[in-house]
């Protein structure tokens, strides 16, 4: 944008040649219609989630009328409330329990898988790339159906529950650390390390000492990302999850929506999801400013595209 | 080229190491559960338990589950028509509303949002990290009977008690749209902020009107970006059985991952559930490859 302004203030710039293209006005005013348009997607987007979490905070059990504040539903109610119902309390910690072992499993193997693959140039590895790229566009419910056959049927010393579940978020999320380290690989080239070996590194230490922290902003976007969406994770752990102590929040929100525990303790139990969510979000955001701090990038714009994956 | 290649053959064992484990995990926990899927489809029932009995050599597979599910599909008393004719309608309508709003949106932000670049790409990006189960609650508080959606509707004079969460098609696909356009903003913003603006000027340099430049640089050029977006967006639309179970929970809202569900977990069935998945899964292969191969071009290019 600030090219478009300079040239604009430019006096040498040189008119439009043709005489028949009279511009009106100033070509570069702000699209006000474009701009209305997004902030009313943005309001569209926003603020049903704000209702929501206001509510969670309802006096009254009404998940449409506010009857006065109250964090009841978080810690008062002795029989509902998140802190004192046993299936709600462990929702939370299921969540947090798959959330950690499943990002602590999927990103040491998807960064492996992701300089070895890149590396070792063969059709074996072309084809595991193109696997790794299946698992990602793959429609969830379909992976979640094969899994649940693969542990009913074949594989059934696993069971179902917290094993089927964290074995599954490894490989539905294994593509996000595998595509993101990839393409930090392919930018940094291979210079640094080769530089590193023919000053006498050795091969592990090159990659130790030399690749890994330069791949560092790149690994740890992935585990933000890994383990924001396995804490998400609905389709796969539904299919995989056993008895009630292995339903994680978002499976017992979908239980109970119709039904069942009533209504704002649901919405405080999705708060606190979201607060875990955003809490990831804000931590790998500053994590990341920080660990490209010597680099030269676009700063915040660049580290809020990169935690969400793009 | 040559020393790069001696470095990458010396370390050969080193590499084959560290792709190893990703590697076993994706066959064991991505392949092998899709072969088990085809022996279950192929395979018997136990008529006594109604159990499932996989048959696992390929040249045993009996077709008595294929042609089960082609009676359900085809026959008298056919039921999985409806579910895939509504799966593919609902799609289309809700992709095609995706692309509608999240097109200007990407197109703003990139183009025009400047110096407020940052707050509107935390604005854009923060759904994506609300849960999805979060997000359909929202909308289940509002649309619900004596709801805020139904309160400002009477308040305009209009009839404010519809029973949005009843079974209206109009509900899922709001709520399909709601639940996926984040993901194609983020595809189509990622896109477009990188089109070279130098071509947008030269283009408006040339004499093009605004909109002329729109309509036979940008929209061309982001081609790659909407076909790439709207896969990404329809593809999980279209495994969704969950939306329309949290928005209306009525049979005539139901699509086909309601009906490969329902299969899946009734006795006796679970091999024509496999089978459903299976078509589907053929179904989309052919976008899917074409995504595939879109961005192993796309990252060839690139390196």
């Amino acid at each position: 944008m600030a090219s478009t302004a300079e040239s604009v203030s430019d006096p040498a710039r040189p008119e439009p040649l043709h005489s028949g293209g009279r511009q009106r006005g100033n070509p570069w005013r702000r699209p006000w219609a474009l701009e209305g348009f997004t902030w009313l997607y943005i309001l569209w987007s926003i603020v049903p989630i704000g209702i929501a979490v206001l509510f969670s905070f309802n006096k009254g059990a009404s998940q449409a009328t506010w009857q006065g504040f109250s964090t009841k539903w978080y810690v008062g109610n002795q029989v509902t409330s998140v802190l004192h119902n046993p299936s709600l309390h462990h929702a939370v910690v299921q969540t947090l329990i798959l959330g950690v072992l499943t990002t602590l499993i999927c990103v040491p193997i998807g960064v492996g898988f992701a300089i070895g693959v890149d590396r070792w140039r063969t059709r074996t590895s072309q084809g595991l790339n193109l696997v790794m790229i299946f698992s990602f566009v793959i429609p969830e419910l379909l992976l979640a159906v094969a899994l649940f056959l693969l542990v009913t049927q074949a594989l059934t010393f696993i069971s179902l529950g917290t094993e089927a579940e964290v074995a599954g978020l490894v490989v539905w999320n294994l593509s996000w650390p595998a595509i993101i380290v990839r393409a930090r690989l392919v930018s940094i080239g291979r210079s640094y390390e080769e530089a590193a070996a023919d000053l006498g590194a050795s091969r592990m230490g090159a990659i130790r000492r030399v690749l890994i922290p330069m791949l560092m902003p790149a690994i740890f976007a992935s585990a933000v990302l890994v383990f924001a969406s396995t804490v998400d994770d609905f389709v796969i752990v539904e299919q995989l999850s056993s008895t009630g102590n292995t339903q994680p929040m978002s499976v017992l929100i979908y239980s109970n929506v119709h039904g069942g525990l009533s209504g704002p303790a649901l919405n405080a139990l999705a708060t606190i999801l979201l607060v875990i969510s955003l809490a990831a979000a804000l931590i790998g955001f500053i994590a990341y400013r920080w660990m490209t701090r010597g680099e030269r990038t676009q700063g915040s714009t660049e580290a809020l595209t990169s935690i969400a994956g793009i | 080229m040559d020393q790069q290649n001696t470095y990458d053959k010396r370390n050969r064992r080193l590499w084959i190491g560290l792709a190893a484990p990703g590697a076993i995990w994706l066959l064991v926990l991505f392949v092998a559960p899709f072969y088990v899927m085809l022996s279950v489809a192929g395979g018997g029932i136990n008529e006594f338990f109604q159990t499932v009995v996989p048959v696992w050599n390929p040249l045993h597979w009996s077709s008595f589950n294929f042609s089960a599910v082609w009676h359900d599909i085809v026959g008298a008393g056919a039921y999985i028509g409806p579910p895939a004719l509504r799966t593919l309608l609902y799609t289309a309508i809700a992709t095609a509303i995706s692309l509608a709003v999240a097109y200007p949106v990407a197109y703003f932000v990139s183009r025009f949002a400047g110096g407020r670049k940052g707050l509107f790409l935390v604005l854009l990006i923060a759904p994506f990290w609300v849960s999805y189960m979060m997000r359909m609650l929202a909308w289940i508080d509002l649309l619900q009977q004596g709801g805020f959606f139904n309160s400002a509707l009477s308040f305009f004079g209009l009839p404010g008690n519809t029973d949005w969460l009843g079974g209206k098609s109009v509900t899922v696909i709001l709520g399909l749209v709601y639940g996926y356009i984040p993901y194609l903003i983020l595809v189509l913003y990622a896109f477009l902020d990188r089109i070279d603006q130098r071509l947008l000027e030269a283009a408006r340099d040339l004499g093009l009107s605004k909109w002329r430049t729109f309509w036979s640089v940008t929209i061309p050029l982001s081609k790659p970006a909407i076909v790439a977006g709207c896969f990404i967006t329809a593809l999980p639309m279209v495994g969704d059985y969950f939306t329309n179970q949290l928005l209306s929970a009525a049979p005539g809202t139901t699509m086909i991952g309601n009906a490969i569900e329902g299969q899946l977990d009734s006795p006796g069935q679970t091999g024509q559930g496999a089978v459903l998945a299976l078509m589907l899964l053929v179904i989309l292969l052919i976008p899917m490859v074409y995504y595939v191969m879109s961005t192993a071009r796309a990252s060839r290019e690139m390196a």
